[in-house]
C-alpha cells in the first residue's frame, strides 16, 4: 500500500458490473403490478388545442388511465425554473406538465397514457384525438426577438425571457481608440446532447403510506426530489429518488421534466408502480437540447496586436420554456467567461435570452463556457489575419502571465491559478507548429488545403461557493459532502451526495480515501444517487464532482485520520503531539516499528474497549464542504486539418489537446474524459445539428437524421497535461468533466477557416458539412 | 407482453436459446427480439439506445453472427441461439473481449458497452489483427457519445493479441 494510489490508472471499479450487463438501469427495472405510460406529444410547433376526445383510446383492452391537463388541474404546480437570474427583468412562463390549451413545442405533452405493457401503451396513444388550430411559429432567436414575430406567451412581450449584461473597464473608449476592430457573427448551433441512455422513470407511490420511490435517470436526485416535492406537494421525507445506473448525461439530465412529474402522479392516480421511458425520437424532441445562440462580436485592439476591448450581443434561444437551470447558462457561466487566458481591458456584453418554438434549451457539456471560448478564440484568429500576423503571436501578445494565487480579470471572476504561455508552447512543441506552417506554406497539394486551428481556454468549473450560487439566483447551494465510515474489519464504506453517471468517481474516490488513509482501494465501496442512503449533495454538473465532493471527501478522510491517531496514541501510550502518520500506519516519531494500523484503530473504535478518555466510539467523520471560490481549469488545443476545395469534405488530421485539471488522480480516467469531450466538440464543428424547419417541426428528429460522432470519422486525439494545482482545494485538483469540450468546436473551426483563407472565405455557418464549405468557396469566387 | 399477445389470440410459439438456457414462449408476431430479450424473460443486459437501429446498443449474437436485435422479430430467432452480453464470460472468467475494455477504460457510462462488445467480437471473429482504421471502420455501426471511441479501439486491439495469444 502506498499514498502513490494518488494519480494511479487503476482500473474501474464500476467496470464489472458494466461489461458483464448485470449493471442496472432504469429501463431495466421490474416492479410487482408495474404499468407502462407513454406521453402523447404535440406533433405542431404551436398551436392551440381546440378538443381532445380520450374515449376510444381509455377504452382500449390493456388501457389503465388516459389523463390531459383537465384531469391533472391543480395537482401539479408547474415545472419550476430554478435559476432565477437577478437584474435581468426575468420572466418565467409556466411549464405544466400537461400542456394547457396551448402548446408551444413540437414534443410538448398532450396527454398522458398508461397501459398494461408498452406495446398496449404505444398502440392506444393512436387513439386519441386531438384538433389543433396550427398557429405561427419561430425558431431563429433573433428573429424572434423582433417586431411582428409569432408571441409564445402572452404576458411576456417581445418573447424576452431576461436581459442580462456584463461590463467590465471603459468599452466605449476601447471601441473609440482602437487601431484595428474585427467583428463576426457567429451561430452557435442548437445540439442534442444524445447521452447514450435516453431518460426513464419509474414511480412507484403507495397509497396506504403516502410514500414515493422514484428511480430516475438524472445528474442530480436531490434536486429531483426537493423539487418532486414543490411539484406534488408531497413531503421531501415522503419521497426517494433513486439514480440507479445512469447511461450519460453532458447536462440532459440535470433538469427535471414534465414527464417525470406526470410519470410520478399516474402512479399516486393508480397506487401502481409506473414506467415510462423515451424512445429515441422522443428524446430528440423532449430532452433539453444546448447552445443555440446568435452572436454579435467585435473585437478592439492596437495594431502591435493588444486587444483592448471585446463588445458582444447574444441572442440564446431557451426553447418554448425555461428549463430548470436555462437562464444561468448563457450568462454566468457565459458572459463571466469572455476573458478566457488573456487580459482584457474592457468587456461588454448583453445576453437575451428568448422563448422560441423550439425544445427547452439547457446545460449541454460545457454549457455557456464553449459559446464564449469560440468567441473570443474566433476573434483572435480574425485579429491575427486583419494584422497578418500568425495566431500564435496575437494570443502571446494577450496571454495572462503565469500566476500562483490569484488573478483578477475584467469580468471581476478571480482566477485561481494557471500557467497559460506553458500550455500553449508545449502544444506547439509537440504540434511541431513551426514545421505545419512551412508545410503550409509550400501551398496546396492536389487542390487540398491544409489548416492549423487553435484555441486557449478557461473554464470556470467546480460550481462553486454557495454564496455565489444565492447572489446569481441559483436555487440552491452548490456544496457537497461526503460520509467515510470505518466497519470493524477495517473495510470503508464512502457515502455521497454527487451522483457521477459515467465518470469514474467509485474509482476515484476510492483512490482518495486510499491516498489519505492507507486502505486498499479495493476495501473501499462509494454509494451514491440514493436520497435515502446518502447525505445531502447538489449533483454532478459544472465539472464540480471531483472539485467538490472529492474535496468534501479529501477533508473527511482526514478528519478520520485525526480521530485515528488519537486513539493510536491511546494504544501505544503516546502523547497526541508525539504521533506521526504514514501509509495508513500511525506510530511514535522515531519509532515506526511500533505502529497500530488505521485497520487496528477501526477495530478498536468500533469494539471501544479501550478509548482515550472524551473519545466517541465509532470511526466515522461527515463534511460538508463549501469551495471558497470557483477552479479554474485551463489548456491550449490544435487542431490540423485538411479541407478538398473541389468537395468541400475536411478531414481533421491531427487534434492536439493539452488540459490542465491540476493533479489528476487516475490520469486514464482523466485521459477518458478528454477523449469524450473534445469529440463532442469536434461534432459540433463539423457534423452535428438539430434543425427545425421554418413551421417548427424538427428535421433531425431521429438518429438517422442527427450526424453523430462515429469511430471512423476522427482521427487518434493526442492528449497532454501541464498540471498547476489549484491553491484552494485540499487536493489541489480542478474538475475535467468539461475541459475537451471548452475548446476544440473553435479549434476545429479556426482550422477550417484558416485553410480557406487563401480562398477569401472568412465564415461559414457550423456544421462545416462539405456541402457548406464548398457553397462558401464558390461564393468567395464570386 | 405475454398476457397482452394472449388476449388478443394472435401469437405464436417461439423456442429461442439464449445464453445456452432455451425458452419457450407465446409471443405477438410483431414482438421484436430486443422486447423478447428484455421483457419476455428478463434479459436486461442488451440495451435500447434508438429506435431506428443506427445505435448499435442493442447488438447481439445470434448464431454466432452479430446483429442488432431491434432489426429483428422474435420470431426470426425461433429455433435459433442468441448470445448477448450475459453469456459472454465463462462463469467468472471474463471473456478478452470484457477483459480488454475494463483494461484500456473502453467504457464510461456504460450503456453502449454490451453492443459494442459484441460487435467488437463480431469484428475479430471476422478478422483477428485488424488494424485501427478496420476497428474504426468495423464499428462505425455502434454510437458511443462519452469514450469518442479512443479507448475502444485500444480495447479491441488488445483484445485482438490476447485471443491471438490463445489460438
Amino acid at each position: 500500500m502506498s499514498t502513490r494510489i494518488f494519480g494511479s490508472g487503476i482500473r474501474r471499479r464500476e467496470d464489472p458490473r458494466l461489461i458483464t450487463g448485470t449493471a442496472t438501469y432504469t429501463d431495466d427495472l421490474t416492479l410487482p403490478r408495474m404499468v407502462y405510460a407513454a406521453m402523447l406529444r404535440s406533433p405542431h410547433a404551436h398551436a392551440r388545442i381546440t378538443s381532445i376526445d380520450t374515449s376510444k383510446a381509455a377504452a382500449t383492452a390493456g388501457v389503465v388511465a388516459v389523463y390531459t391537463h383537465a384531469d391533472t388541474e391543480g395537482a401539479l404546480q408547474p415545472t419550476p425554473c430554478a435559476w432565477l437570474l437577478p437584474d435581468s427583468d426575468l420572466k418565467v412562463a409556466a411549464y405544466h406538465g400537461i400542456a394547457k390549451d396551448v402548446v408551444r413545442y413540437v414534443g410538448d405533452i398532450v396527454a398522458v397514457l398508461v397501459a398494461e405493457d408498452r406495446y398496449a401503451a404505444e398502440d392506444a396513444l393512436e387513439l386519441i384525438e386531438v384538433e389543433y388550430e396550427p398557429l405561427p411559429a419561430v425558431i431563429d432567436p433573433e428573429l424572434a426577438h423582433k417586431d411582428g414575430a409569432p408571441q409564445l406567451h402572452d404576458e411576456i412581450p417581445g418573447n424576452q425571457a431576461f436581459h442580462w449584461t456584463v461590463a467590465g473597464g471603459d468599452i466605449d473608449a476601447a471601441f473609440a481608440q482602437a487601431e484595428v476592430v474585427v467583428s463576426d457573427r457567429i451561430i452557435q448551433q442548437r445540439l442534442i446532447p444524445n447521452a447514450m441512455e435516453t431518460r426513464a422513470a419509474l414511480a412507484s407511490y403507495t397509497t396506504a403510506t403516502g410514500e414515493l420511490t422514484l428511480w430516475n435517470t438524472t445528474q442530480n436526485p436531490h434536486i429531483v426530489r426537493y423539487l418532486m416535492s414543490v411539484v406534488t406537494g408531497l413531503g421531501e421525507d415522503k419521497i426517494r429518488v433513486i439514480a440507479p445506473e445512469v447511461g450519460g448525461g453532458f447536462g440532459s439530465k440535470l433538469a427535471v421534466y414534465p414527464a417525470d412529474f406526470v410519470t410520478v402522479l399516474c402512479s399516486m392516480r393508480l397506487g401502481r408502480p409506473v414506467k415510462w421511458t423515451e424512445t429515441r425520437s422522443e428524446n430528440y424532441q423532449a430532452t433539453t437540447h444546448g447552445r443555440d445562440h446568435v452572436q454579435h462580436v467585435e473585437l478592439a485592439a492596437k495594431r502591435d496586436g493588444t486587444v483592448t476591448g471585446l463588445r458582444c450581443t447574444v441572442y440564446a434561444g431557451m426553447g418554448a420554456y425555461l428549463s430548470t437551470a436555462a437562464p444561468g447558462v448563457p450568462t454566468i457561466l457565459h458572459g463571466l467567461m469572455l476573458s478566457g487566458a488573456y487580459t482584457l481591458q474592457a468587456v461588454k456584453e448583453d445576453v437575451y435570452g428568448i422563448y422560441t418554438n423550439g425544445t427547452p434549451v439547457d446545460a449541454y457539456r460545457g454549457a455557456g463556457r464553449p459559446e464564449a471560448t469560440f468567441m473570443l478564440e474566433r476573434m483572435m484568429d480574425l485579429l491575427a489575419a486583419e494584422l497578418e500576423i500568425d495566431p500564435v503571436d496575437v494570443r502571446k501578445k494577450n496571454l495572462i502571465p503565469k500566476f500562483e494565487d490569484g488573478h483578477e480579470v475584467i469580468t471581476s471572476l478571480n482566477y485561481d491559478s494557471g500557467d497559460y504561455p506553458a500550455a500553449l508552447n508545449t502544444v506547439l512543441d509537440h504540434a511541431d507548429y513551426a514545421g505545419l506552417r512551412a508545410t503550409q506554406a509550400e501551398g496546396p497539394a492536389n487542390g487540398t488545403y491544409l489548416g492549423l486551428g487553435l484555441a486557449t481556454y478557461v473554464e470556470l468549473c467546480g460550481l462553486g461557493p454557495s454564496q455565489v450560487a444565492g447572489a446569481i439566483g441559483f436555487q440552491g447551494g452548490l456544496w457537497e459532502s461526503a460520509i467515510v465510515r470505518f466497519h470493524p474489519s477495517g473495510k470503508v464504506h464512502i457515502f455521497i451526495g454527487a451522483s457521477p453517471h459515467g465518470q469514474g468517481e467509485e474509482t476515484t474516490f476510492a483512490q482518495i480515501v486510499s491516498s489519505e488513509l492507507g486502505v486498499d482501494t479495493n476495501d473501499v465501496k462509494v454509494f451514491h444517487g440514493d436520497t435515502d442512503a446518502t447525505p445531502m449533495g447538489w449533483g454532478t454538473y459544472g465539472s464540480r464532482t471531483t472539485a467538490v465532493g472529492g474535496a468534501a471527501l479529501a477533508l473527511t478522510a482526514r478528519k478520520i485520520r485525526d480521530k485515528a491517531k488519537v486513539i493510536a496514541a491511546h494504544l501505544l501510550e503516546a502523547a497526541v503531539e508525539d504521533m506521526d502518520y504514514e501509509d495508513g500506519k500511525f506510530f511514535v516519531k522515531g519509532a515506526p516499528d511500533q505502529h497500530k494500523t488505521i485497520t487496528d484503530i477501526a477495530l478498536m473504535a468500533n469494539v471501544a474497549w479501550n478509548m482515550p478518555e472524551g473519545v466517541e466510539a465509532g470511526l466515522e467523520a461527515t463534511t460538508f464542504y463549501d469551495p471558497p471560490n470557483f477552479t479554474f481549469p485551463f489548456g491550449a488545443h490544435l487542431a490540423v486539418v485538411e479541407v478538398e476545395a473541389e468537395t468541400g469534405v475536411v478531414t481533421l488530421t491531427r487534434y492536439i489537446a493539452l488540459d490542465d485539471c491540476g493533479p489528476q488522480i487516475n490520469p486514464v480516467i482523466v485521459e477518458g474524459q478528454v477523449h469524450g469531450g473534445v469529440v463532442q466538440g469536434i461534432g459540433q464543428a463539423l457534423w452535428e445539428e438539430a434543425v427545425y424547419d421554418e413551421g417548427g417541426q424538427l428535421v433531425t428528429g431521429s438518429m438517422l437524421d442527427y450526424a453523430l460522432p462515429r469511430a471512423d470519422m476522427l482521427p487518434e486525439i493526442e492528449v497532454l497535461n501541464t498540471v498547476t494545482p489549484s491553491p484552494h482545494h485540499p487536493l489541489g485538483v480542478k474538475g475535467v468533466g468539461e475541459a475537451g469540450t471548452i475548446a476544440s468546436t473553435v479549434a476545429v473551426y479556426n482550422a477550417v477557416m484558416d485553410a480557406l483563407r487563401p480562398l477569401g472565405v472568412t465564415s461559414i455557418r457550423m456544421p462545416l458539412t462539405p456541402e457548406r464549405v464548398w457553397q462558401a468557396i464558390q461564393q468567395a469566387k464570386g | 407482453m405475454v398476457t397482452d399477445a394472449r388476449r388478443c389470440g394472435l401469437t405464436v410459439l417461439v423456442s429461442i436459446t439464449v445464453n445456452k438456457q432455451r425458452y419457450e414462449r407465446q409471443v405477438e408476431p410483431r414482438l421484436l427480439l430486443v422486447h423478447f430479450l428484455r421483457e419476455v424473460i428478463g434479459s436486461t443486459g442488451t440495451k435500447i439506445g434508438c429506435d431506428t437501429s443506427q445505435c448499435g446498443a442493442c447488438t447481439v449474437l445470434l448464431d454466432g453472427v452479430s446483429m442488432k436485435s431491434c432489426t429483428a422479430l422474435a420470431v426470426q430467432a425461433d429455433g435459433l441461439e442468441v448470445t448477448t452480453i450475459e453469456g459472454l464470460a465463462n462463469g467468472a472468467e471474463l471473456h478478452p473481449l470484457q477483459d480488454a475494455f475494463w483494461e484500456k477504460h473502453g467504457l464510461q457510462c456504460g450503456f453502449c458497452t454490451p453492443g459494442m462488445i459484441l460487435a467488437s467480437h463480431e469484428l475479430l471473429r471476422t478478422n483477428p489483427d485488424p488494424t485501427d482504421e478496420q476497428i474504426r471502420h468495423g464499428l462505425e455501426g455502434n454510437m458511443c457519445r462519452c469514450t469518442g471511441y479512443q479507448n475502444i479501439v485500444r480495447a479491441v486491439k488488445h483484445a485482438a493479441g490476447t485471443m491471438a495469444g490463445q489460438r
